[in-house]
């Protein structure tokens, strides 16, 4: 009977085998044809067995369930993937691969995804491409795993891990790895090998997992530890943070006010229309990206640096205007001076508001602007961090604009003594205006910087006007030294205030302090002699 | 020269209808900001009423009568709107109003249209806790928006740690002590509850997005309940991307961004965000289509989008013709009786009812941010929802109801003492 039956079981062995790449695929296709089927947990769980079958066509078709591509024809119930193509939509055949050709929007019916079920694809799609030859998927994979951690894909993580030479995916596997045994029932040893890994990845996402073992009655006190040496180095980077945070919100400050440091400081003229001429910055930046949008598109990234310029030039043309049209007429009344550039400030809101309509206008990042890397367990955003440079910089030309140019000492010399300036033969009426586009034009290149981090809307202005007078009133009117230290130090100490107190009452305790530090300093911190204080 | 002409012929046209107007037609008044913050917002609603005046119309008008839309700007200022709600009613002899977004500029106009005994639709939702005899509210009270959209978190997401981010006013206020009291209610603790407030077009989210990170990461699911109104949220929106959190790691579900608001933005990084709202321009509904082409057709720009508040003004606005029709006249204490009960179809397929307590019924529809800058309906509530005005999570409020029906006539009855006039109805 034994070698009888020794060449049958032979036999069925190559038979499976054999049949088994067609039931698989067979199996995979049924799935994917039940995907449109029941809620969101069964798609999660035909999803799990998409996964499971490793069909090589599964990749695809669970990345185009994510990107929300995946849909079912309305007429034959085919399950297609669609991709634009110029205007027109192409669907093709989600399991031959098949072009099917040119679909409208009513023909198909999109297979919905939701959080959860986004979160559980992107982990079968990581088990999948844990051994994908680009290390930058199979990095994306690992932390795709980490982030939803299951036991189930423990196997998978240690033969890819047996394999790996590049150090940083091994580790971001070995941190999945971690985060997988955590769940799993292997032994406690390995646990407490898992939470020690954690622990050295130190950051609030090793701490959110961690967290969830604290109350364990083996893993507790390790966890506990781990979590406690991981907040305590968030809190000493957190303050990092916090003085970041303060030096970002006061280059924010900084590119409002120091336009207004000049007009206001250095002339003497309350201009209220000030925030407007930073709106009209943040417009013209979104008109250059239009044109660019729409006639050369592989200029975007440069974008904000062509409209840094034409912003200057179209804020500071309007500023002369209005140096020429009404401000020079109302030089020592700063009571008319001010309803009339409120007036102004309204008129030019309601032009744009005209003009481009009372919405919201999209203003893109370029790549440089857009993402956060990490110093140490602090996160740094991208375009904060280069608006910080961008205010130093327009700081810095300022300055060398004021001292070392002929143009800077003309508008010093008609600021500390107009009649002996007259007399030594400077135009003093032109060199108002200009100084006064300058300033305007230095408000349009804050617009510019300011459209990558707040609305672009006809109110954009409203909401600057007054933390810049503030920054200026603070810092000492007439100085720019003034409107630096002012804004940086009102920038840190609003960020220092935020946590404890709140957002709006850190804001009504620095206006109070202000105010105090007025009556004790009326001239604010860096006072200095000239036509403001003399009149 | 000429267009100074053209300027004055078109004044003696509009004063020569004016005085046709007196006999033939039924007066509309239009009150929304069409300048200043809330103009954003609210030149949309002005449009969308000038649209279903223009189709009235050409249907034949209510009562064999065309209507005539009177359109005021009242700027954003609040007092405005209550002298601009007088000159309506009084100048302009207008026999329904259409307006206000803001919670406080409909307290402005309240007692304006209590003396005047005249009608308002109010299209927005708000906080609840009113229910005035000329106002009709036809925007969500909180249990119309913000308590399904809690649940869906819950039970879809596993969400147990909660983040009630807010503007500081009233309507964020109001609704996130709703809000903590039902949660509280149902079973989460007070440490995983954080409330934070910022002040009107806060523009600087960095602190508040890591200190939202930071509870988040206390191994619990976390989610953030935004009552963030209008330009605030842009920003909020860019640094929550900027700092790499997304809706898969803590879904912010928002219940003042709508398609309007996302239009001003890159909506790639913000895909699974939700929003819940009675409707959304994505509803597949024949009827929702034909509003959409129509709308498009009417402002020329098929770029435009719809939004929630738009369809309330829809509901609105036929509710108000069938029951002037229903009383054969618009003096408003007959319209006002008629009202209640009537029922209109709404846009997502289905009717919507005025009930007793000036409140009406919806669907409630939680949806997420696609990368087009439209909701994607994830889940809705299986039938509809009445309006609540008084809420029942709320100790003082839980005893109120109203009914403006003979022979209670009550907007604010407290079942407790058996008399009309609650304590919290002040």
């Amino acid at each position: 009977m034994r070698h009888l039956l020794a060449p049958l079981i032979a036999l069925l062995l190559v038979c499976t085998a054999a049949l088994a790449q067609p039931a698989r695929a067979q199996e995979f296709e049924r799935l994917v044809n039940a995907l449109p089927e029941g809620n969101y947990a069964d798609r999660g769980e035909t999803v799990a067995a998409i996964a499971a079958t490793g069909d090589e066509r599964a990749v695809t078709v669970l990345t185009a369930l994510l990107d929300g591509d995946l849909e079912q024809m309305n007429a034959d119930g085919r399950i297609v993937i669609l991709s634009k193509q110029g205007r027109d939509t192409i669907a093709t055949d989600a399991l031959t691969g098949e072009e099917i050709g040119e679909v409208g929007r009513r023909d198909t019916e999109r297979i919905r995804v939701n959080n959860g079920l986004r979160r559980d694809i992107r982990a079968a799609i990581g088990v999948l491409s844990l051994t994908n030859p680009d290390p930058g998927r199979r990095l994306a994979a690992a932390e795709a795993g980490f982030r939803a951690p299951d036991a189930e894909q423990i196997p998978a993580l240690e033969q890819a891990l047996s394999t790996e030479e590049d150090g940083g995916v091994r580790l971001a596997m070995e941190q999945a790895l971690a985060a997988a045994i955590l769940q799993s029932d292997r032994p406690t040893e390995q646990k407490l090998g898992a939470i020690e890994v954690l622990a050295d990845r130190g950051d609030r996402d090793a701490q959110s997992i961690l967290s969830r073992y604290a109350a364990d009655p083996e893993l507790g006190e390790a966890a506990q530890a781990a979590i406690d040496e991981i907040a305590r180095i968030q809190r000493l980077w957190g303050f990092g943070q916090d003085v970041w945070y303060g030096l970002s919100l006061g280059s924010v400050l900084l590119l409002a006010a120091i336009g207004l440091a000049i007009t206001f400081g250095v002339m003497g003229v309350i201009n209220m229309a000030h925030g407007e001429l930073v709106m009209l910055g943040a417009y013209t930046t979104f008109v250059v990206q239009e044109v660019i949008r729409t006639h050369l598109p592989g200029l975007f990234d440069w974008s904000l640096l062509i409209a840094a310029p034409l912003a200057f030039l179209v804020a500071g043309a309007v500023g002369v205007a209005i140096e020429r049209g009404i401000v020079r007429f109302l030089y020592g009344r700063p009571l008319e001076t001010l309803l009339a550039t409120w007036g102004v400030s309204l008129i030019l809101q309601q032009a744009v508001r005209t003009i481009f309509g009372p919405n919201n206008r999209e203003v893109g990042n370029p790549d440089f602007m857009s993402g956060a890397f990490q110093v140490g367990a602090m996160t740094v955003t991208w375009n904060r961090m280069w608006i910080i440079v961008f205010a130093l910089v327009v700081f810095a030309a300022l300055m060398a604009l004021l001292n070392r140019t002929p143009m800077g000492l003309q508008m010093r010399a008609v600021t500390q003594n107009r009649a002996m300036a007259a007399n030594m033969g400077i135009r003093t009426a032109r060199v108002d205006a200009m100084t006064f586009g300058l300033g305007a034009g230095v408000a349009g290149l804050a617009g510019v910087a300011l459209s990558q981090i707040d609305n672009v809307s006809p109110n954009l202005g409203q909401s600057y006007i007054v933390d810049s007078f503030m920054v200026v009133v603070f810092g000492g009117a007439g100085n720019l030294w003034g409107a630096l230290a002012g804004a940086f130090s009102l920038g840190v100490v609003n960020k220092f205030l935020e946590p404890y107190t709140g957002a709006v009452l850190g804001k009504i305790i620095v206006l109070v302090a202000i105010i105090l530090f007025i009556q004790k300093r009326p001239r604010g911190l860096f006072a200095l002699r000239g036509r403001s204080v003399e009149g | 020269m000429k267009v100074f002409k053209g300027l004055a012929a078109a004044a003696l046209a509009l004063a020569a209808s004016g005085a046709v107007a007196q006999e033939d037609t039924i007066k509309v008044g239009i009150l929304h900001s069409l300048s200043g913050t809330m103009a954003i917002s609210e030149t949309t609603l002005k449009d969308v009423m000038l649209m279903l005046i223009d189709e009235q119309n050409k249907n034949g008008g209510v009562l064999g009568k065309q209507l005539e839309a009177v359109v005021v700007d009242p700027a954003s200022d609040w007092p405005l709107f209550a002298e601009k709600a007088r000159e309506l009613i009084e100048g302009n002899g207008v026999s329904v109003v259409f307006g206000c977004w803001t919670s406080v500029s409909r307290k402005s106009v309240l007692p304006v249209f209590e003396e005047l005994n005249s009608i308002l639709f109010y299209p927005v939702q708000y906080e609840g806790e009113e229910s005035q005899r000329n106002v009709f509210y036809t925007g969500a009270a909180p249990n119309q928006q913000a308590i399904p959209a809690v649940d869906y978190l819950m039970e879809n997401e596993g969400v147990e740690r909660w983040v009630l981010a807010g503007t500081d006013y009233v309507y964020p206020r109001t609704t996130n002590k709703i809000l903590e009291a039902y949660l509280q209610s149902m079973g989460v603790a007070p440490e995983d509850i954080m409330i934070n407030y910022t002040p009107f077009g806060h523009s600087d989210w960095q602190t508040i997005v890591s200190d939202i990170k930071n509870f988040g990461s206390a191994g619990k699911k976390t989610a953030v309940v935004s009552t963030i109104n209008g330009d605030a949220n842009v920003p909020f929106y860019k640094e929550l991307a900027n700092q790499g959190i997304s809706a898969e790691d803590i879904p912010v579900v928002a219940f003042s961004v709508g398609e309007e608001e996302l239009a001003g933005l890159d909506t790639a990084p913000l895909v699974g965000h939700l929003a819940a709202w009675n409707y959304f321009m994505s509803v597949d509904t024949d009827v929702n289509a034909d509003f959409i082409d129509a709308w498009h057709g009417f402002i020329g720009n098929e770029d435009r989008v719809t939004n929630d508040p738009m369809e309330a003004h829809y509901i609105g606005f036929n509710m108000w013709v069938k029951a002037v029709e229903a009383a054969g006249t618009v003096e408003p204490d007959a319209v006002i009786d008629s009202l209640v009960g009537v029922s209109v179809p709404n846009l997502t397929g289905g009717y919507s009812a005025m009930m007793p307590n000036h409140h009406i019924t919806k669907p409630v529809l939680v949806g997420e941010i696609q990368d087009d800058g439209q909701f994607d309906v994830v889940w809705e509530t299986p039938g509809l929802v009445p309006g609540d005005a008084w809420s029942d999570f709320l100790p003082e409020s839980a005893v109120l109801i109203s009914d403006w029906r003979a022979p209670m006539s009550c907007g604010n009855f407290n079942t407790s003492t058996g008399q009309c006039g609650g304590a919290a109805a002040q």
